[in-house]
């Protein structure tokens, strides 16, 4: 059981057209790491989170979480199997309170009928209580308890970075897929927002793959790296394997300039 | 819970309307031409809150509602003309008949968005419509000769129902979810939500109260045609939600009883009654272009008044 990754990608690949957007796609990532992706603009990160979550159905290879076959179900299942995740854009539900937003994440752990609510029976006040509680202890623990009642469209941005992590995290995920969670903080914000996400991966027991471009950042706690270029996996290693490694210099500063006289 | 707080005011209220208005009823002080405005304003406020559920909580923008207005009077009123059964047996029928009718629609026409939906929806409408104008059974083009059956308590225990568990639902761990579909679907699909699933329910409970007013509806003219349910009726129902507020309950409420009482006066004079009706609705919409309740519930004002520091909050 211990040697069996969580996730396990396997030459997955999507073409739209025809468009190779990745292709040849092996990850695995195994129980509690914390795990990076990264790879120039249009490398096709957030096209792999996609294949992983269901939004895109891959055109070939497999995806396997837990061991058995994720790809083809659709999203929503995929989130209930363990795999949640943020996203690039922010997609938070503006006109819904701090509060509601982190309870459509937990809905789906929460059974509680549609009779029951509509009769106002017993379960449905137990259970919409005990939906706002463990909502309540989400946001806790990203200090978003005290904006609970305002809605999402009126937090400022770093705070609707951290709204979508708590919202992720109350989908009770296994896997936690951040997509650039960093993106327009500053140097402070990112700081505490890496502790943050330390925090949690201890708490919740989280296996987590980040997307980011923050490259001090996904050096700095990652575990291990993956590098994605032209839909393609270019490398993978330890932060001190991928910084020396020619290819992603490469990728990412262009071709070296060779000295001949050398 | 602060929801639930308000939910035994509301209990009360509604039953001291009732009341009320059955006492003024039974004296006589009440005339039949009011007693059927009041009627008639229940049943579009029940129009207007169960597409409320399908527009302004789930974000689907369907305009054939008139279709399961259609399939609720026309159901109910074979119950009652034609086989005789009592007329809540009526009422019942001709919402379960709609709402299935919703699940065949919504079904495959619910993976349209936007525009698309709209277009389906108001195709399904027609056809429904041209459907009843070709089955001789129940009349045809010449319409359906129906009993008047439909009291002010009829009216006001189906509308109180409706409401309730329109608003009960909305409320509930089902209705953020709902609403999670209007704000962002792909967000609400990646949180663990069956988007389709509640598009689906939300679009045949909303259907069930068509059909529901369909009953009530059909029982009250003394007459039903197929050309009464056209898309034009559709529009009528779509402009309660809009005008009201996308969104906001208490504002479909409100807009169904203004314009209903706004176009029953002008029934005096046949003339400029469109061009007043439309102003109305120009006028409404420079003034309040959000809706006249925007996205705000009547509650919410009353919770405005009694923390006055708390009027920023919902501002910009």
């Amino acid at each position: 059981m211990e040697n069996k990754p969580l996730l396990e990608v396997k030459n997955a690949g999507i073409q739209f057209g025809g468009l190779k957007a990745v292709q040849n796609l092996n990850i695995v990532l195994n129980q509690g790491e914390l795990v990076g992706l990264i790879g120039p603009n249009g490398a096709g990160k957030t096209t792999s989170f996609n294949l992983l979550t269901g939004v895109y159905v891959p055109t070939e290879g497999d995806i396997l979480f837990e061991g058995k076959r994720i790809n083809g179900l659709a999203p929503y299942k995929v989130t209930r199997k363990g795999i949640s995740r943020t996203f690039q854009n922010i997609r938070l539900f503006n006109e819904l309170s701090v509060l509601d937003n982190v309870k459509v994440a937990y809905h789906s752990l929460a059974t509680h009928s549609i009779l029951s609510s509509v009769l106002r029976l017993p379960s449905h006040f137990k259970g919409e209580l005990e939906m706002e509680e463990k909502s309540i202890e989400f946001l806790k623990i990203f200090s978003l308890d005290k904006y609970k009642d305002e809605l999402a469209k009126n937090l400022p941005y770093g705070q609707q970075r951290r709204l979508e992590i708590a919202r992720a995290l109350a989908a009770g995920p296994k896997l936690l897929l951040l997509d650039e969670p960093a993106a327009g903080m500053n140097p402070q914000e990112t700081k505490d927002l890496m502790d943050l996400i330390g925090f949690i991966r201890e708490k919740f027991d989280l296996t987590i793959l980040l997307i980011e471009h923050d490259m001090n950042l996904v050096m700095g706690v990652c575990e291990r790296i993956y590098v994605l270029d032209h839909g393609q996996l270019l490398a993978e290693g330890s932060p001190e394997e991928i910084r020396n490694n020619p290819k992603v210099i490469e990728a990412y500063l262009g071709e070296e300039v060779h000295d001949d006289n050398a | 819970m602060k929801k639930s707080k308000q939910f035994w005011p509301f209990v009360v209220g509604a039953l001291l309307i009732y009341i009320v208005v059955q006492v003024l009823i039974t004296n006589g002080m009440l005339n039949q031409f009011y007693s059927n405005t009041l009627i008639f304003i229940a049943i579009n406020i029940i129009l207007a809150v169960s597409l409320h559920l399908v527009i302004g909580i789930t974000g689907q923008f369907s305009i054939g509602h008139a279709g399961f207005l259609a399939v609720g009077a026309y159901i109910s009123a074979i119950i009652t003309m034609k086989l005789d059964l009592p007329f809540i047996v009526a009422i019942i029928v001709g919402g379960l008949v709609a709402a299935v009718a919703g699940l065949i629609v919504g079904i495959p026409s619910l993976r349209l968005k936007g525009d698309y939906l709209a277009i389906a929806t108001l195709g399904f409408a027609e056809i429904i419509r041209i459907v009843f104008l070709n089955i001789d059974y129940v009349g045809g083009a010449a319409g359906m000769q129906v009993s008047k059956l439909t009291t002010w308590t009829y009216a006001f225990v189906c509308l109180f129902i409706t409401i309730l568990v329109i608003v009960n639902f909305t409320n509930s761990r089902h209705g953020i979810a709902a609403i999670s579909v209007r704000e962002n679907e792909i967000a609400s699909d990646a949180m663990g939500i069956n988007t389709t699933y509640y598009k689906v329910v939300a679009f045949a409970i909303g259907s069930f109260f068509a059909g529901v007013a369909g009953a009530l509806f059909s029982h009250n003219f003394y007459i039903i045609q197929p050309g009464q349910f056209g898309f034009l009726k559709s529009f009528d129902i779509l402009i309660f939600v809009v005008l009201g507020g996308l969104g906001s309950l208490s504002g479909a409420v409100l807009s169904a009883i203004l314009l209903t009482v706004v176009s029953t006066y002008l029934q005096g004079y046949p003339e400029t009654r469109m061009i007043i009706y439309s102003l109305v609705l120009i006028i409404v919409m420079l003034y309040r272009p959000k809706g006249l309740m925007g996205t705000m519930e009547i509650t919410d004002y009353f919770k405005l008044w009694r923390t006055p520091k708390g009027g920023g909050q919902n501002g910009k």
